[in-house]
């Protein structure tokens, strides 16, 4: 027993569900989990969302959220079952033996306090060391996880640290008390590609050189195979697979867990660019007063063929969505103009004519708050027919279960209301909005980066095949390179509100590389082990060759 | 729906609508008529008047029913008024936002600055007190509280995607208020509903109270206090029991108001769901 760090036995998990208008009923959420832990290793849990994977993550720490009960199995960490322990040896427990990394460090940080304080509080709480012996080994953390000046590093308030700092100094958090065990709830999943990369490593280091065990929960298996020794896959809160990380990558047994590795597998033969339809030249674009400060976009120039695709890439803060706002005319351009379809488009919303409103739809990142939650289905289809091409009633109806057919849903879906889809589902009925305007140019703001892999390859091969039968244009807003590889024709890398490259997806994609678009490239997690050492030592390379 | 009512809801409802069964048929249910006078002043109860008289012995039951009528009618006409209005130009303000926005909310901050019941008092004693009157001042004077909940909430919903992918479909402003922002506002302003409307009962009976709400021989609950008022010295309780008539309406209102918002939340399509 002693080797065996955590011993999850028969695990159940439930919880109690209140809907209006009906009597409470239980649900079971997790079952029949069994998983044991030795000392060092790091367990990578991976689903879609839905399947559990937070509620087995938090269960060693004996927390359920939000209602969630413990109802069956047992749970042993260092030979000791945690689920007959009582208020204050769980308290003794959580925060010493078990720690837990969180997905948002910016929402788990306290923005009233320094943030060495909250890094060694529970390590004075639980009196492991003086105040002193705390403050160092936090420096000493700090400078393990790379980050800048670790001795005032501490001193800062968390709005003064970037968000993968964040990260990173919620790791040191949680290593700080020496525990057993550390629960990372996707911890990268909410910071930019380039900067995960760097959290990635800095969490791998700190796992290897503190020999401490961990949860690794994710639902990204690229990112989950470049630190866990093995690897659980859940699915409906039960156990689909389980194996060493290279068996997992490598040889999947199961039919789902094949699917979950060849995600992002989609491709497409890039098309040449023609005449186009929409030219952005020149623009320039600020929040606030003209004049003042740095420009959003600086003398952003792009163009799109009719039927292709243009992925514009980039970081947050890279001003990708801001070229959305001006070409819909939300944020009129201080410089620069928009030729659409021969036409030069008014810079303000107000100004342009319902045909070139009807010509140029928009799809959002958050399908839940892109849809009004009041409206039917039938109404947030039926409107846009209504109002661009006046169709009523029954002809109304029939195009709605028409193009609710063109994105795979059934009929049945026209009285639905939004609470009631899955986030695929809405995500579709967007599409469908957007549709239904019959247009020739579609923006795509980061229409999947909400979405599980699975549920997102589908909405891509589904916005594939719409625009094959379509001939729409898509401006894909991403910052996901994997699928900008899957969908683009030609390809804007933005950074800083400039296009950095900009040209057809063959030429972006192909050497040599400018440094950011090096960067960006060689930061995105490839499905394979080994693959973080790799391109961490190519760098190094690249970095002495120069 | 009904099934699962709780308790407080139904003894609401229950209360509620028998005070609106009273104002709708008052003439049929009231034994005697409002200004008939049937006995000496402050007769104590008996089989003709089942509640005693009032100060000049008319009977008492007759006019808290009358009263009822009255009373309500006034109330719901002053809150639909101040609904309508508020609501509409709240959210409108939300929409439109820069200087029509400013130029309606300080405004609003204005007629606030004042005290409401000065306020109304002052224009009552220049015009008459009419019913219209009576429902136009405190409709206006209402309203601006629910043009700044109106407003707040709108401002949240004005900018979510929902209402931006309206407007660049190119809706005109009646579509994002009436069909986009409305519907999604309703639950906080039917909670304000309820509320509203028993302040408006309140007010009307201060006004009453003070001589300048409805007139004689017309009486609201507010009046029948009044007029009963001195009784109390003489140990006569027949100014209590339009008090407690005003009490019993505001607590039953309010349970209902109560459950009324909290089966819009839950209901399907609500964001919270």
């Amino acid at each position: 027993m002693a080797d065996q760090l955590l011993d999850i036995r028969n695990l159940k998990i439930e919880a109690t569900l209140r809907p209006p208008g009906e009597k409470p009923h239980d649900v079971t959420i997790v079952e029949d989990i069994n998983l044991s832990l030795p000392r060092g290793r790091v367990l990578g849990l991976i689903g879609e969302s839905g399947a559990g994977k937070s509620t087995i993550g938090l269960s060693p720490a004996g927390y359920g959220r939000g209602g969630v009960r413990i109802t069956g199995g047992e749970i042993n960490v260092n030979g000791r079952n945690i689920l007959e322990l009582g208020a204050s040896s769980m308290r003794a427990l959580r925060g010493k033996e078990v720690c837990y990394v969180a997905q948002s460090a910016a929402a788990a940080f306290n923005p009233a306090h320094r943030i060495m304080d909250q890094v060694i509080e529970a390590t004075l709480w639980h009196g492991l060391a003086s105040r002193k012996q705390a403050e160092k080994r936090a420096v000493e953390l700090f400078r393990k996880l790379g980050l800048p000046d670790p001795e005032h590093f501490g001193e800062r308030y968390p709005h003064q640290v970037s968000g993968g700092q964040l990260q990173r100094a919620m790791t040191a958090m949680a290593l700080c008390s020496e525990p057993d065990l550390i629960i990372f709830d996707e911890p990268t999943t909410a910071l930019d590609v380039t900067t995960q990369m760097d959290v990635l490593a800095a969490i791998k280091e700190a796992i290897r050189d503190t020999g401490v065990s961990a949860l690794y929960i994710t639902h990204d298996l690229a990112v989950v195979a470049q630190v866990a020794d093995e690897i659980m896959v859940l699915r409906h809160g039960k156990m689909v697979e389980h194996g060493e990380t290279r068996q997992i990558i490598e040889n999947p047994q199961q039919e789902y867990t094949q699917r979950l590795v060849s995600v992002r597998s989609i491709d497409h033969t890039a098309k040449s660019p023609g005449e186009p339809i929409l030219t952005v030249n020149g623009i320039t674009a600020r929040y606030g007063k003209a004049g003042i400060g740095k420009p959003v976009l600086d003398d952003v120039s792009v163009a799109i063929t009719p039927g292709q695709t243009l992925a514009v890439v980039g970081e947050s803060g890279s001003g990708k969505s801001t070229l959305a706002r001006v070409i819909t005319g939300l944020l009129p351009p201080e410089k620069g103009n928009i030729q659409f379809d021969g036409r030069t488009l008014k810079a303000a919303l107000k100004q342009r004519k319902k045909e070139d409103l009807r010509q140029l739809q928009m799809i959002y990142q958050m399908a839940d708050v892109a849809m009004n939650p009041r409206h039917t289905v039938g109404t947030i289809i039926g409107r846009p027919l209504e109002f661009y091409f006046g169709l009523r009633g029954r002809k109304q109806r029939a195009r709605v279960i028409e193009l609710l057919e063109q994105i795979e849903l059934g009929p049945e879906f026209h009285e639905r209301y939004p609470a009631e889809l899955s986030g695929g589902q809405k995500q579709r009925i967007c599409i469908a909005r957007a549709l239904a305007a019959d247009p020739k140019l579609i923006i795509c703001d980061e229409v999947t980066s909400a979405l599980d892999p699975l549920v997102a390859d589908g909405i891509l091969k589904l916005l594939l095949r719409l625009q094959e039968e379509h001939r729409v244009a898509y401006l894909f807003i991403t910052h996901d390179l994997a699928t900008v590889k899957a969908i683009a024709d030609s390809i804007a890398v933005m950074y800083q509100g400039q296009v950095v490259r900009y040209g057809t997806r063959d030429e972006v994609l192909a050497p040599p590389f400018d440094d950011y678009t090096d960067l960006l490239l060689s930061s995105v997690p490839q499905m394979r082990v080994g693959w973080l050492e790799e391109a961490f030592s190519q760098r190094r390379m690249e970095a002495q060759g120069n | 729906m009904l099934r699962h009512m709780p308790v407080t809801a139904m003894i609401g409802l229950l209360l509620t609508v028998l005070f609106l069964f009273c104002a709708v048929f008052a003439p049929w249910i009231a034994p005697y008529s409002m200004a008939e006078v049937v006995g000496n002043p402050w007769e104590p109860r008996s089989a003709e008047a089942l509640l005693g008289t009032d100060n000049i012995g008319r009977d008492l039951l007759s006019r808290l029913i009358y009263g009822a009528r009255t009373t309500i009618t006034i109330a719901a006409l002053a809150t639909i008024l101040a609904f309508s209005l508020g609501s509409v130009l709240g959210i409108l303000a939300a929409v439109l936002g820069g200087w029509a926005d400013q130029l309606m909310s300080r405004g609003v901050d204005l007629l606030m600055s004042i005290p409401t019941l000065i306020f109304a008092l002052l224009i009552l004693s220049v015009m008459p007190s009419t019913i219209a009157v009576l429902v136009v001042v405190m409709g206006v004077l209402d309203s601006t509280r629910v043009y700044r909940l109106a407003r707040a909430v709108a401002v949240d919903l004005n900018v979510q995607d929902f209402v931006e992918a309206a407007r660049l479909r190119g809706e005109g402003r009646t579509w994002i208020i009436f069909r986009e922002i409305l519907p999604n506002a309703l639950a906080p302003l039917i909670a304000e509903l309820g509320l509203r409307f028993i302040f408006a009962v309140l007010f009307l009976s201060s006004l009453s109270f003070l001589g300048l709400g409805v007139q004689p021989p017309d009486a609201d609950w507010g009046s029948l206090v009044r007029e009963n008022r001195q009784g109390i010295v003489f140990g006569v309780p027949a100014a209590l029991i339009p008090a407690a008539a005003i009490a019993a309406l505001a607590i039953s209102v309010n349970l209902v108001a109560d459950w009324i918002l909290k089966q819009k939340t839950d209901l399907k399509g609500g964001r919270s769901g």
